[in-house]
């Protein structure tokens, strides 16, 4: 009983905005729900079921968003497990469409972290009141801070330097200039990584992502009805997703979730590394896109250094990776896993220009949520074009 | 430690309950402890009821040297959190200590370019407050 090729993405629009003082949040959304349909030639009447997380404290945020669109769906889903919610909700609306629970369904974020001020990576790490956390915030933990404590290790434990993450920047930023929504779009040098400050050693300002507000949104249906839509459809063949965390205090710090997410996907989905034609990795920071190649299989544990050097992630290179940008460079509001479905849906459909990949037609999407160091979440995606 | 107590404690400071009361209790007598299960053997840090390989809720209190090693380190010099943000830059580290756990803390009486993984240090306790003491680590002498 697969879910391969049960449902299809029709629909994908990342909203142009990366600064937004005068639209809320939801507003964000809905305009971002509003470019999804258009894109698949659907309407809000069609929409059966919806996915979304990010919203407010009480964990009953998609209801209040449900009202504000005035939707009484068939399925919800708001798993909330960082960045990388929105590539489970990717998997989960594929697998509730194959159950026959809804069948179309919608995946949507939205945020204002830019204009609220909010300091994603520096304001301190974990919730506050679950019982790991008492054991870490008096000590002063960042979530900068989590990510740079692997850094650190995999330099130690394979001699990995600050200009082999620094590259992964700089090919970062040379997509961002071929994106004219992208935030940060001038071209940057290795050597202007290293000069950046440090945020927490050994990372610096430039192995960091940006802060910008933002959305995006998804549509999703059966594979029958997708090829009844006006755009080629992007198939979703395999799905994967699970946490790691500090395991007791007997943690590889540099295992990541990509391990055991990249695993059941690809076996799921039923291709191999070569046949990947595009990666789009979650780059909170330049070690979690180096992390998440290594531990996807990409290349073995401790190789990342030496894969990412050459311009081996660039667009036209062996592995194009993060073709719009990244959140290194392009749109980063908090948690950007919808962007990697986006824009891997629009490599896919051959939309995108002067970025686009040649001849891509099977893409790998890797979402992290939380913080790599001390407890996080990993979710991938392999979609197809036929 | 006078002059801890002069100025109020302005960093978070953690919740303590029923479940790890005794370990923060053990901290203010300037004993660190980690579990063993006693019907499986798994260790674990931080402490919990219940082992997590096997569920069981009998729970042996393992008394630690203090000793262990870098295991990982980040010098921290940007946080907004109050508290902290008066404190910077300082040291987050992953210790290892010599009964095999890892554990998150703070390094201290070194200079942040002094550190380095495997590192030997032995365990510092500050009385932040009357009713917390937290444990830290410097370099082993």
């Amino acid at each position: 009983m697969s879910l391969s090729r049960k449902a299809a993405v029709v629909g994908a629009y990342e909203h142009p905005t990366r600064f937004a003082p005068d639209k809320s949040m939801f507003q964000i959304m809905a305009e971002s729900i509003r470019g999804a349909l258009q894109d698949a030639g659907l309407t809000i009447k069609d929409v059966d079921g919806l996915c979304t997380t990010g919203i407010g404290m009480s964990g009953m945020g998609i209801v209040g968003f449900c009202d504000y669109m005035n939707l009484t769906p068939n399925f919800v889903d708001s798993t909330s497990i960082g960045g990388s919610s929105f590539v489970a909700h990717t998997a989960h609306a594929a697998a509730a469409i194959a159950a026959g629970l809804c069948s179309v369904c919608v995946v949507v974020y939205g945020s204002t972290a830019a204009s609220s001020r909010f300091a994603i990576g520096t304001g301190g790490a974990g919730g506050g009141s679950d019982p790991c956390d008492q054991y870490e915030i008096p000590y002063g933990p960042t979530t900068v801070g989590s990510y740079a404590m692997v850094a650190q290790r995999h330099m130690h434990e394979y001699g990995t330097t600050s200009e082999q993450l620094a590259e992964i920047a700089v090919t970062m930023r040379l997509h961002a200039s071929m994106n004219a929504a992208a935030k940060y779009r001038d071209p940057i040098t290795i050597e202007d990584v290293l000069a950046s400050r440090i945020i927490s050693s050994p990372l610096h300002l430039l192995d960091c992502c940006i802060i910008s507000d933002g959305g995006g949104a998804l549509v999703i249906t059966s594979a029958e009805r997708a090829r009844d839509l006006k755009k080629k459809p992007v198939y979703i063949l395999g799905t994967g997703e699970t946490v790691r965390h500090v395991a007791d205090g007997h943690r590889d710090f540099l295992e990541i979730a990509a391990a055991q997410s990249g695993r059941l996907a690809f076996e799921r989905a039923g291709v191999a590394h070569k046949d990947i034609d595009l990666a789009m990795i979650y780059d909170s920071f330049t070690i979690t896109v180096m992390a998440t190649l290594e531990n996807l299989g990409f290349c073995k544990r401790g190789e990342g250094g030496a894969f990412v050097r050459g311009g081996r992630l660039r667009f036209d290179g062996e592995l194009p990776c993060n073709t719009d940008g990244g959140g290194l460079s392009s749109n980063h509001p908090g948690m950007r896993g919808i962007f990697l479905v986006i824009e891997a849906a629009k490599q896919l459909r051959g939309e995108c220009g002067a970025r686009q990949v040649r001849d891509c037609n099977l893409a790998l999407v890797h979402g992290t949520g939380g913080a790599l160091g001390t407890r996080h979440s990993g979710a991938t995606l392999i979609l197809s074009n036929q | 430690m006078a002059e801890q107590q002069q100025k109020k404690y302005s960093k978070p400071l953690p919740h303590i309950d029923e479940e790890n009361r005794p370990w923060w209790e053990a901290l203010q007598r300037h004993e660190l402890y980690i579990q063993k299960c006693r019907d499986c053997g798994w260790t674990r840090y931080y402490p919990r009821a219940l082992c997590t390989q096997c569920l069981s809720a009998r729970t042996q209190w393992m008394r630690c040297s203090g000793r262990g090693k870098v295991y990982t380190f980040t010098v921290t010099y940007q946080n907004q959190v109050p508290g902290f943000r008066e404190s910077l830059p300082y040291v987050m580290a992953y210790v290892e200590l010599d009964e095999g756990v890892k554990m998150l803390t703070n390094l201290v009486d070194c200079r942040p370019e002094d550190v380095k993984i495997g590192m030997p240090v032995e365990v510092v306790y500050e009385d932040v407050t009357p009713e917390v003491t937290l444990a830290k680590f410097r370099p082993a002498r």
